[in-house]
C-alpha cells in the first residue's frame, strides 16, 4: 500500500505519520505540492497518485485546490475537499455547526465597519474578532468595548485582502483558562487535551505558548465532538471546544491538525491512528 | 554523525539532525533564520531560505 503525503513544509507531525505508516508496512511517498504542477485537463492524474493521499499542506490555499484537483480526478484524498473547504473557513464551519445543532458560541458576521459595531452591540462586550481564514490564533483579538473594537476594525480596513473585511465576531465565552482539543480520526476520538492559556495571553493555541495536559470528556461531550466531526464531513480533525455554563461549545475545527502538543502527553497513538486510518481507507 | 552547515546570513553553524528529510525546516541558532532542506545526497545537504509564513498558514 502506498501512502502519499502531500506537503509544502515538513512539520514534526508529517515525519511522525510517515514513520508510523512505514512501521505498519506501507510505502510512503512525500510530495511537495510546490514542485509538482498538474495538467488538470489530462486523464493521467489518477495514475500519478496511485495509493491513498494524505493532504498535509500548511497553506490552506494550496491544500484546498490540490485536494479539489485530486478528488475530481477520483484520487482517494484525506481529508475530502468538502471537509478541507469547510474547516479552512471559520464562517463556513460555524454555519455547519449551527445547521446541525452543535453548540457553538454566539457569532455574528458583518461586511462593514458600522455593521460590525452593530452586531457587536447585539452580541455584547467583550467580543472576539477573528479572521475567517488563518490559524494559530493569528489576529484573533478581544475587544472589551466599542472603542477597542473600533481600533481593531480600523486596522482591518487597511488590509488589502478583502477577506479581512469579513468581520466575524463572537461572544467572549466565560470559560476556565483553557480550552479542549479533541483529535478525531474517522469515527473515534483518539486524544483529548486541555490547552491552558499561557501567561500574558488569553488565547490557548499551542503555537502561542498554550500548555497541554491530558483531558477526558463525558459521554455526552464525546457525542457532541463526534457529531461535530460528522457535520464537517469527517476524516482527521482537531476539534476545539470551550467549557461554559451552557456545556461545551465548539468554536473551531482544524482540517490539517497539528498534534505535537497533544503527543507530548498522549504519545505516538495519534500519528499511529492517522496512519492506520489512511491504510484502512486505501483498502476500502 | 550530524552534519554542520554554515548559515548564509550570519556565518553561524547549523546542525542538521541525522533524521532530517527534504522539506524539513532547520533554523540558525545564532540569527534565527529558517532554512528548508532542499536536497540530501550521499550525506551532503543543501539548504534554501524557507518561505515566509503565509496569512493562510495553519492547521
Amino acid at each position: 500500500m502506498n501512502l502519499i503525503i502531500l506537503y509544502d513544509r515538513i512539520r514534526w507531525e508529517e515525519k511522525q505519520i510517515a514513520e508510523e505508516a512505514k512501521a505498519l508496512g506501507a510505502t510512503v511517498t512525500m510530495i511537495d505540492v510546490r514542485s509538482l504542477p498538474l495538467e488538470i485537463t489530462s486523464n493521467s492524474i489518477k495514475k500519478e497518485f496511485d495509493g491513498v493521499v494524505l493532504q498535509r499542506c500548511v497553506s490552506h490555499t494550496r491544500g484546498i485546490y490540490y485536494t479539489a484537483i485530486l478528488e475530481e480526478h477520483n484520487v482517494n484524498v484525506i481529508n475530502s475537499f468538502f471537509t478541507t473547504m469547510i474547516t479552512s473557513n471559520k464562517l463556513l464551519t460555524t454555519l455547519k455547526l449551527v445547521k446541525n445543532n452543535i453548540p457553538t458560541p454566539k457569532t455574528g458576521v458583518a461586511f462593514s465597519y458600522d455593521a460590525a459595531l452593530k452586531i457587536a452591540k447585539d452580541i455584547g462586550y467583550p467580543v472576539v474578532i477573528k479572521p475567517i481564514l488563518g490559524s494559530w490564533g493569528r489576529l484573533v483579538n478581544k475587544a472589551r468595548d466599542q472603542d477597542e473594537l473600533s481600533s481593531l476594525l480600523e486596522a482591518r480596513e487597511l488590509f488589502s485582502d478583502p477577506l479581512y473585511q469579513v468581520y466575524y465576531l463572537q461572544e467572549y465565552v466565560k470559560r476556565p483558562p483553557r480550552d479542549i482539543r479533541s483529535i478525531v480520526v474517522g469515527d473515534e476520538i483518539i486524544a483529548i487535551t486541555y490547552r491552558y492559556q499561557p501567561e500574558n495571553d488569553w488565547r490557548t493555541n499551542v503555537a502561542r505558548g498554550g500548555i497541554v495536559d491530558k483531558a477526558y470528556l463525558s459521554d455526552d461531550e464525546h457525542e457532541i465532538i463526534l457529531r461535530a466531526a460528522k457535520t464537517v464531513g469527517g476524516g482527521i480533525l482537531g476539534i476545539d471546544a470551550m467549557e461554559s455554563d451552557r456545556g461545551i461549545l465548539i468554536h473551531e475545527i482544524n482540517g490539517t491538525v497539528e498534534f505535537r502538543g497533544a503527543a507530548s502527553v498522549w504519545g505516538n497513538i495519534i500519528p499511529r491512528s492517522i496512519a492506520e486510518y489512511a491504510i484502512k481507507r486505501a483498502k476500502n | 554523525m550530524a552534519i554542520k552547515v554554515m548559515c548564509q546570513e550570519c556565518g553561524g553553524t547549523i546542525t542538521i539532525p541525522d533524521d532530517a528529510i527534504v522539506g524539513e525546516i532547520v533554523s540558525c541558532p545564532d540569527c534565527g533564520i529558517d532554512y528548508e532542506v532542499s536536497q540530501i545526497n550521499n550525506g551532503s545537504i543543501q539548504l534554501k531560505i524557507a518561505e515566509d509564513i503565509g496569512e493562510d498558514w495553519g492547521e
